[in-house]
């Protein structure tokens, strides 16, 4: 750029007409903010939301009490204890999550065998007092009923990458 | 009658903050109290028909020269009770200045004489109101009869101007100054090298 | 209008009461508009940071503005310990008012302005001179270094770009020959709106106003970042709404000011006759459209620039708009002087 080129764009004050022209044609540009309680963006079936236990079709419930996921739980969130049941089946007669301790990194759902415990895509389970983020077995079999649908399709979208 | 209410009001206003001036305790006050002054003084000023010196009394005395008093009487960091210890003291002094000075004033004043002309020169002097209008007026007589006394007031503010610059005003060495032209005449070819920097060789 | 109030309540009340209903016409529609221009603001920024701005209150979130009101009304006043009470409340009040006051002059149409004094153009540079003591006795009042720093600020900038303000009023003024807002326009209507010849008066006439207002770029005495809001920091419900209302008046102020003196006031672009000879309304609707189109500018300035470093800022108001501005009014007194227009 030469001299004289330069500072006649500097007398014209070229660059800050520019940038208002920049800010004038992104006026008309779609917005990208969504009106949050009404809309909400998209989420992948991976999304990592609050927690479920699954059942089975039939309506028995899926987890056996094998306690990989406590085990795994990096955060020590899972509390498990299990007895055989009056059929003989080995469930659980207590399944706490300790959802205050819990970082949502998805082992839990990973190591799970038999597709259990699952972590949805429900963001939005702020609660008034510190007690009701201590989910119990009922908590979270009702959530899993609750959800179901969503679950079972989140699932399935993503198995063929599993 | 609301005319002559106006200028009572005005005026007591004026002397009574330039009586707070000089006798609040606090000097934030007292500059306070002294802007109030100014905006009565230009109210009587208009009351006269001087508009153009009420709105120049308004912008030099209290938009410019005020803010300055303010500033400083601002950032003092006085002992209000210390400043006030003396005060008794000094009290015989500070009356016999003021007696003397109103002594010499009352003497100017019964001296007073007007020249015989005097009130036909200044007849002469006082344009018609309706036909021009104040700032024409005062305009014409500045720059026509006072143009030599006129640009001598301003060369003499333009010399103080320039000396309290001189006498503040010191070149500090080793004091890095932006220059934006010369930042705006840095090209990215001047001012960006890129090196190809091969692993473990450095540049 | 004025004989029906003198012929009822008597010549000296008749007229009070009639100056009292001009200046509420003119007030009260400016508060509306001081109202929605703060939602035109959240909304055009919005707009141009890709955002929606206030859409839940009311349609639109038309009715933003007056919930906002709302709140500000009913929260605390609170003032601090160690503040100076009267200046701590006085200086909003100041500010508001001065804010409002210099709408006595703005001749909205022909013939349209409360009062239309000689010296109108001195008027409004008097009041806008004075903008700067409301926020330098908040700062002092408030008795806190955040508060006081802003102040000194602010006051340091608005007398200096009250300079430069200074220099374009006076090469207007020699254009028109009058100090008289009025004149000013009628002298427009005989040549044609000062933006023309005095283009870039009306750049620094422009950036003066933003930083006079302290609006973005120059919004230094506030600088939230720096100094948390500044000489506003300790203020709170009414008093903040105050210095608020002030500030967006002073904005819709300065914008009649630009319009007055550099976009012919009243009238319509290309001479436009008034349909229906609605001389009057037709010059009022040009005046608001022309003040409407500045105010987005500085809204869209706001959404565009960064804010200067306090250095740069100095050197932009002594070092650049002075000199030029003391060019152009040498330059523009000698092209008078020498196409002899001042000569009647």
């Amino acid at each position: 750029m030469s001299f004289f080129d330069r500072t006649a764009r500097d007398w014209l004050l070229t660059e800050l007409f520019s940038g208002m022209a920049l800010t004038f044609r992104y006026m008309f540009k779609p917005r990208v903010t969504i009106n949050y309680p009404y809309e909400k963006g998209p989420l992948s079936p991976r999304f990592r939301g609050e927690h479920a236990l699954r059942r089975y079709p039939n309506g028995e419930e899926r987890c056996i009490a094998c306690k990989l996921c406590e085990a795994i739980c990096p955060a020590q969130a899972i509390t498990i204890e299990a007895e055989p049941r009056d059929d003989g089946s080995r469930r659980t007669t207590r399944y706490d999550i300790d959802m205050t301790k819990c970082i949502y990194c998805g082992f839990c759902q990973e190591a799970c065998p038999v597709d259990a415990i699952v972590e949805g895509p429900n963001f939005e389970f702020a609660t008034e007092t510190r007690a009701e983020l201590m989910y119990d077995k009922d908590k979270l079999l009702a959530n899993g009923d609750r959800w179901e649908v969503e679950l079972a399709a989140r699932i399935e979208a993503d198995a063929p990458y599993r | 009658m609301i005319e002559g209410l106006v200028f009572y009001l005005f005026a007591a206003i004026t002397v009574a903050s330039g009586v707070m001036v000089v006798s609040s305790r606090n000097p934030v006050y007292s500059v306070l109290w002294l802007i109030l002054a100014f905006f009565n003084a230009a109210g009587l000023f208009l009351l006269l028909g001087a508009e153009f010196l009420a709105m120049v009394l308004v912008i030099v005395y209290v938009g410019a020269v005020a803010v300055l008093f303010l500033f400083v009487v601002m950032l003092l960091d006085i002992n209000y009770l210390r400043l006030r210890e003396g005060f008794m003291q000094y009290l015989p002094v500070g009356a016999l200045i003021g007696l003397i000075l109103v002594v010499e004033l009352l003497m100017v004043y019964g001296g007073w004489k007007f020249a015989d002309d005097a009130p036909l020169s200044v007849a002469s002097r006082t344009p018609d109101p309706t036909a021009i209008s104040n700032t024409d007026a005062l305009g014409r007589l500045l720059y026509t009869d006072y143009a030599f006394l006129f640009q001598a007031a301003g060369l003499v503010l333009l010399v103080a101007m320039v000396g309290t610059i001189m006498l503040t005003h010191r070149t500090r060495t080793g004091v890095r100054k932006q220059v934006i032209a010369k930042q705006n005449a840095r090209t990215k070819e001047s001012s960006v090298e890129i090196v190809k920097v091969t692993s473990g060789g450095g540049i | 209008m004025a004989e029906f109030f003198t012929n009822l309540l008597g010549q000296d009340l008749g007229t009070l009461v009639w100056i009292v209903l001009r200046i509420l016409v003119i007030v009260a529609p400016l508060l509306l508009g001081v109202a929605y221009l703060t939602y035109a603001e959240r909304k055009v920024l919005g707009a141009m940071q890709l955002r929606k701005g206030p859409n839940v209150v009311g349609p639109f979130g038309l009715t933003q503005p007056l919930a906002d009101g709302i709140k500000l009304f009913f929260k605390e006043t609170i003032i601090p310990t160690d503040a100076n009470k009267f200046v701590f409340v006085l200086a909003p009040a100041l500010t508001f008012i001065l804010a409002l006051v210099a709408w006595a002059v703005i001749p909205f149409f022909e013939g349209g302005a409360l009062a239309n004094v000689n010296v109108g153009i001195l008027y409004l540079f008097a009041i806008s001179s004075l903008g700067v003591y409301g926020i330098i006795m908040a700062g002092w009042a408030s008795n806190s270094k955040y508060a006081f720093l802003g102040s000194l600020r602010s006051a340091a900038q608005m007398v200096s770009y009250e300079v430069s303000i200074g220099f374009v009023l006076v090469a207007i003024l020699l254009c028109v020959g009058s100090l008289n807002l009025s004149d000013v326009v009628h002298a427009q209507e005989k040549s044609v709106w000062f933006i023309v010849p005095h283009l870039p008066l009306f750049i620094i006439f422009y950036v003066s106003g933003l930083a006079e207002t302290n609006r973005l770029p120059f919004d230094l005495p506030e600088g939230e970042s720096e100094l948390v809001a500044g000489y506003m920091v300790e203020y709170s419900a009414m008093t903040f709404a105050l210095f608020f209302l002030g500030e967006y008046a002073n904005m819709i102020l300065m914008s009649g000011m630009i319009t007055t003196l550099f976009l012919g006031g009243w009238l319509a672009p290309f001479g436009l006759a008034a349909p229906f000879g609605l001389v009057k309304l037709w010059g009022l609707f040009w005046f608001l459209a022309k003040i409407a189109v500045m105010l987005f500018g500085f809204l869209w300035v706001r959404a565009t620039f960064p804010r200067y470093r306090y250095d740069q800022l100095m050197r932009l108001g002594w070092k650049v708009f002075l000199p030029f501005s003391l060019f152009w009014l040498v330059l523009t007194a000698g092209v008078l002087e020498y196409t002899g227009w001042m000569r009647s």
